[in-house]
């Protein structure tokens, strides 16, 4: 537990101090700049101070901090996936979320609840099955589990999906966990700020000036900012950043869509999946219940909401969990996945001295916070990539060496 | 975008459609380059704007051309790609 709560409770000066200073007007130049203040990009400049002592580093936010799919995702963390790359990279960033109210001295609600990945089908269970010994054989606690192991879990969940998909069994997870999505943000955007680390929000990057393939800087709307060094963490804008450099990337843009329930006693404790019904589930901390379906059928720049989401999702909800038919959708919200052809990110170095990327996080990517943080400072100080991260690499496209991650990385693809 | 117009089939609720990803002229698969190759099977063109785009019309199984803003999703006009040098003519 963090003692922040108890240092308060015993202290007579209140409020506590802000969060991170407001920073207006850039310095002439920064040995880092880091597009993007989500969690991706606050984690970075974080562990660029914390564990390479580079502190000369700004953060540009274009809007407000952890804005973007940092506060849009259904913050569920879990490391199940399908190649023993994946799994390992995860893995790691489950173990430092573990420990990350303690690091940043702040409570992220962390909830460690377990991950039941449902099947309705022969072909996922065999699906479930090759991602539990993956798991099993990198050390990560997953399994196969029967139906009366879920029930036991949820005993509210009809079982046979009102006879339209019954269930068969399912992946279970056991460190499957949720958290405080914007709290992350806030944690490492406070520990970054603290070591030196310069955060600007409503702040633009316009452009990126690069000579001889090389970056020498940016031009904001605050200026120009002198640097050799450009992270680039933004998530569903990153084509739009790419094509200032003009590197051609796979990824597209594609909306998807969350909404949570009026607030309601605790019931589920388990994070639920299903595949063949399009539908993740769990309750937050203050009993809502947070709800995600798959990705929206084309590409859309867009984080509009539509009726035919919450119609389709609510419909495969009612077929889980049909007591819930009265229970009222108070807010739903979209964010700008970007999406890769092998569902893995894409993360390094570029073709670009200085422009690194941490992006294609499409679906996948609140739970990789951390030690996405870690590598990218890693890869940004040494100026070579992490080996966590090899198998993500820019290049892995022309020399045809994807990573398929499509099984295990979202709901009905 | 709620709804769409096939060429053949007027205009029809979006739920009658399938999105088919970027129209993209392919290279010479005999004459270019690996990375030539690597770069049109992988890459996309993922910036917002003015798009051409393949769709399909699923219940009467029609391949058309949209071109779509993708930043605001709107189509301009949708034909099929046999009358493609067609419209093109006519907007100049």
């Amino acid at each position: 537990m963090p003692f922040r709560l108890l240092k308060y409770a015993l202290k007579k000066e209140y409020p506590a101090k802000r969060f991170f200073k407001s920073h207006e007007t850039p310095k002439k130049s920064y040995d880092v700049v880091i597009i993007g203040g989500g969690g991706h990009g606050l984690a970075a400049a974080y562990y660029l101070a914390k564990d390479h002592g580079i502190t000369n580093v700004a953060v540009l936010e274009k809007g407000y901090i952890g804005g973007g799919n940092t506060g849009r995702n259904t913050a569920i963390v879990r490391s199940n996936y399908l190649t023993p790359e994946g799994v390992n990279f995860y893995d790691a960033s489950v173990k430092i979320y573990e420990g990350l109210s303690e690091e940043l001295d702040l409570n992220l609600f962390y909830s460690t609840r377990g991950h039941f990945t449902l099947a309705h089908t022969e072909s996922a269970m065999r699906t479930m099955r090759w991602r539990a010994e993956v798991n099993k054989h990198v050390g990560v606690d997953s399994r196969v589990v029967g139906v009366d192991e879920i029930l036991k879990a949820c005993p509210q969940l009809d079982i046979s999906c009102s006879g339209h998909a019954p269930i068969l069994g399912a992946l279970y997870h056991g460190p499957g966990s949720i958290a405080r999505h914007d709290g992350v943000a806030w944690g490492y955007a406070r520990g970054a700020d603290g070591y030196g680390a310069e955060i600007f929000q409503n702040t633009e990057v316009l452009s990126i000036d690069v000579k001889n393939g090389k970056v020498c800087g940016v031009n904001t709307n605050k200026g120009y900012i002198e640097t050799k060094q450009v992270l680039c963490a933004v998530a569903g804008f990153t084509p739009r950043i790419t094509e200032m450099v003009d590197l051609k990337t796979p990824i597209v843009i594609h909306p998807l869509q969350a909404c949570v329930t009026e607030p309601m006693k605790p019931w589920l404790n388990s994070i639920l999946v299903s595949g063949s019904l399009h539908v993740y589930v769990s309750q937050s901390s203050r009993g809502e219940l947070v709800m995600g379906s798959s990705l929206d059928p084309y590409e859309v720049h867009q984080t509009r909401s539509t009726l035919d989401f919450v119609e389709g999702l609510t419909a495969h909800m009612l077929d889980m969990f049909p007591f819930l038919s009265n229970v009222k959708i108070v807010r739903q919200w979209g964010g700008m996945a970007d999406m890769t052809p092998d569902f893995a990110p894409i993360m390094g170095k570029t073709p670009i001295e200085g422009f690194y990327l941490d992006a294609g996080w499409g679906t996948w990517g609140f739970k990789a916070t951390p030690i996405s943080g870690k590598t990218m400072a890693s890869t940004i100080a040494n100026d070579s990539n992490h080996e966590l991260i090899h198998t993500f690499r820019f290049s892995r496209f022309e020399d045809y060496e994807l990573t398929g991650e499509k099984g295990a990385a979202s709901v009905g693809h | 975008m709620k709804l769409l117009t096939c060429p053949v089939n007027g205009t029809r609720p979006i739920s009658e459609f399938i999105f088919g990803g970027e129209y993209r002229p392919a290279p010479d698969q005999n004459t270019c380059s690996d990375a030539e190759w690597a770069a049109y099977v992988y890459n996309r063109q993922g910036a917002p704007g003015d798009k051409k785009e393949w769709w399909y019309h699923s219940p009467s199984g029609t391949w058309f051309i949209a071109e779509r803003n993708t930043l605001t999703d709107k189509v301009a006009r949708t034909y099929l790609l046999a009358d493609a040098k067609k419209v093109a003519g006519e907007s100049k």
